[in-house]
């Protein structure tokens, strides 16, 4: 399947990356190559076999239902560029 | 054209863990922003999640209680968005392999049982909460609080068979009551502890194709469910009916102006881009847990009601109230195993306990009268120590002061009186001083009872047995 323009846009629109149209070639080139080698295992008859999606033979993993002391806020808070009230400050997201 | 409405509802219900989904940070409702995370909730890189073994079994135990075959294996996967209340940039749910599938709930509207499919139940995390800035100074941002990201939920996804908003309503109550009962969720619409999201669509009424949805959201009351719902469906009809089409869209509803309204947000593209999420094992859930926890299953909401009134022999009406909540039943069922008085310990539940818990909490468990006491009160009645009306305000001061109805009726001298002679003392001293009301009852004027009664009770201060006086007079004055 090619990768084009469009899709590249798509996918950074979904990101929310602003590129560049030297940008975009360059991805949209790159995104190609990387697929048509991953394409490579289309080959492979794989009738039958079912999808893996774990590679591990493990399952389940639980832990209780205890608390455990959270971090303080200043820590949480430590990497926002911007904070207020004790809150995360973010361009406003309702128009 | 004659329209119906097709409507789906996805309910989400927190569940009562004390930790989060996949960390150890608290689900506390109401601390202040940004206390309950750590590093997995926050995002940060290199953190693991680890399953929190009890929002499964609750999950199991949901899915149970509406027909569901829980499916042996179950796996989470990345839902991939942008928004600030989702730290990680993807929600960690579940989607092509849910917990649970095909079940069914039983709903009464209008007399008439209906069966509406439950299409999944899986689980998820909460995301966080958004505060929309609305001073001048803060007009263009939000403030994210991410403490109830990563807090546990179930997704409960109904097939698209309601027809009305009274059916929305009733499966949507039908649902929390058994929730609540099983113990795993609150059920608090205001605090978001239980969710509501509705699919409606219009066709025409006969027509097979479902007609094109809008998702409501927003409807934090079940009264505000059903507005929404309305509203929704008559906009579309008029839409269609003026020659326009409905568009697939999220629609908020306005409890203030009670309209539904297009969302615009800047998270339009709906294009999750889901994937089995690397960091956690697929789900295996062995039927060993599964028959362990059916056989933990309470008696849910319904079977209760029916057996109320099947057992009982009360009315459906009185059924209803008092499996409103598993410790109103088990209070009345106490009552009724001490007393055997079946409908008599209905009336006195429905009637003073709630009426009274009603000024308070509304909490059974709050409720300073013990059915045992209770008991004790409903006795006296029926050994005839004390008249039906007098055992009201020996109940009141019952529920203030938590003493038993013996010591109350004894400390206040409220015992009645049912002793014939003494009766019939008072009563021809009532007769000896109304010579003209006794000539003219014997005239025919029998309305005149009710005097002779008003003054007897009046003379033993309302503590003369009714039914004695009723008798005594009736031999006296005719």
């Amino acid at each position: 399947m090619p990768i084009t323009k469009k899709d590249v846009l798509h996918v950074a629109d979904l990101a929310r990356l602003a590129l560049t149209d030297t940008e975009i070639d360059l991805y949209t080139g790159q995104l190609q190559r990387i697929l048509s080698y991953v394409e490579k295992l289309s080959e492979l008859d794989t009738k039958g076999i079912e999808p893996t999606t774990y590679t591990v033979p493990l399952m389940t993993v639980f832990r209780e239902d205890e608390t455990r002391p959270s971090l303080p806020r200043e820590e949480a808070l430590g990497n926002a560029p911007e904070e207020e009230k004790g809150c995360f400050k973010v361009p406003k997201i309702i128009e | 054209m004659k329209y119906e409405a097709v409507i789906g509802l996805e309910v989400h219900a927190q569940l009562l863990t004390g930790s989060k989904l996949f960390c150890g940070c608290s689900t506390k409702f109401g601390s202040e922003p940004n206390t309950q995370v750590c590093p997995v909730c926050l995002g940060m890189p290199g953190v693991l999640p680890v399953l929190n073994r009890k929002a499964v079994e609750f999950a199991v135990k949901m899915a149970l209680a509406v027909g569901c075959r829980i499916n042996p294996r179950s796996v989470f996967a990345r839902k991939n968005y942008f928004y600030p209340d989702l730290p990680k940039g993807y929600q960690i749910s579940q989607y092509s392999e849910p917990l649970a599938e095909h079940g069914h709930l039983d709903i009464d509207v209008d007399n008439t049982t209906k069966k509406i499919g439950i299409t999944r139940v899986h689980m998820e995390e909460d995301a966080g909460k958004l505060l929309h800035g609305e001073g001048p100074e803060d007009a263009n941002y939000s403030f994210v609080d991410l403490n109830r990201t990563g807090v546990p939920l179930i997704e409960i996804v109904s097939e698209p068979d309601m027809r009305t908003s009274d059916e929305a309503q009733a499966y949507l109550k039908a649902l929390r009551d058994i929730l609540v009962y099983l113990e795993i969720c609150s059920g608090n619409m205001e605090e978001g502890s239980f969710r509501c999201d509705a699919n409606v669509s219009i066709r025409p009424i006969g027509a097979e194709k479902l007609g094109t949805k809008a998702e409501l959201k927003n409807m934090n009351s079940f009264k505000f469910v059903k507005e929404a719902i309305d509203y929704e469906i008559q906009r579309q009809i008029d839409v269609v009916d003026g020659g326009g089409k409905v568009v697939q869209e999220t629609r908020l509803f306005d409890s203030a102006r009670g309209v539904t309204a297009s969302m615009r947000s800047k998270e339009e593209a709906h294009d999750y881009r889901y994937f089995p999420e690397p960091d956690l094992l697929p789900l295996i859930v062995e039927d060993r847990l599964v028959d362990k926890l059916r056989n933990e299953m309470p008696e849910l909401p319904r079977a209760k009601r029916e057996r109320f009134a099947g057992e009982y022999g009360i009315p459906e009406y009185d059924a209803g109230v008092l499996t409103a909540s598993r410790a109103l039943a088990d209070y009345y069922e106490a009552t009724v195993k001490a007393t055997g008085e079946p409908k008599v310990s209905s009336n006195w539940v429905m009637g003073e306990v709630l009426r009274l818990l009603k000024e308070g909490s509304g909490d059974v468990k709050d409720c300073p009268v013990s059915p045992q006491s209770l008991a004790g009160l409903i006795k006296a009645v029926k050994d005839g120590v004390v008249s039906g009306k007098t055992a009201k305000e020996v109940f009141e001061e019952m529920y203030r002061t938590s003493q038993p109805a013996e010591e109350i009726i004894k400390a206040k001298g409220l015992v009645q009186i049912s002793n014939e002679d003494e009766l019939a003392r008072i009563i021809d001293d009532i007769i000896k001083a109304n010579p003209d009301n006794l000539e003219r009852y014997r005239a025919g004027k029998t309305q005149l009872l009710g005097f002779f009664v008003g003054e007897a009770m009046k003379a033993t201060k309302g503590k003369a047995n009714p039914q004695v006086i009723n008798k005594l007079l009736k031999e006296k004055l005719g």
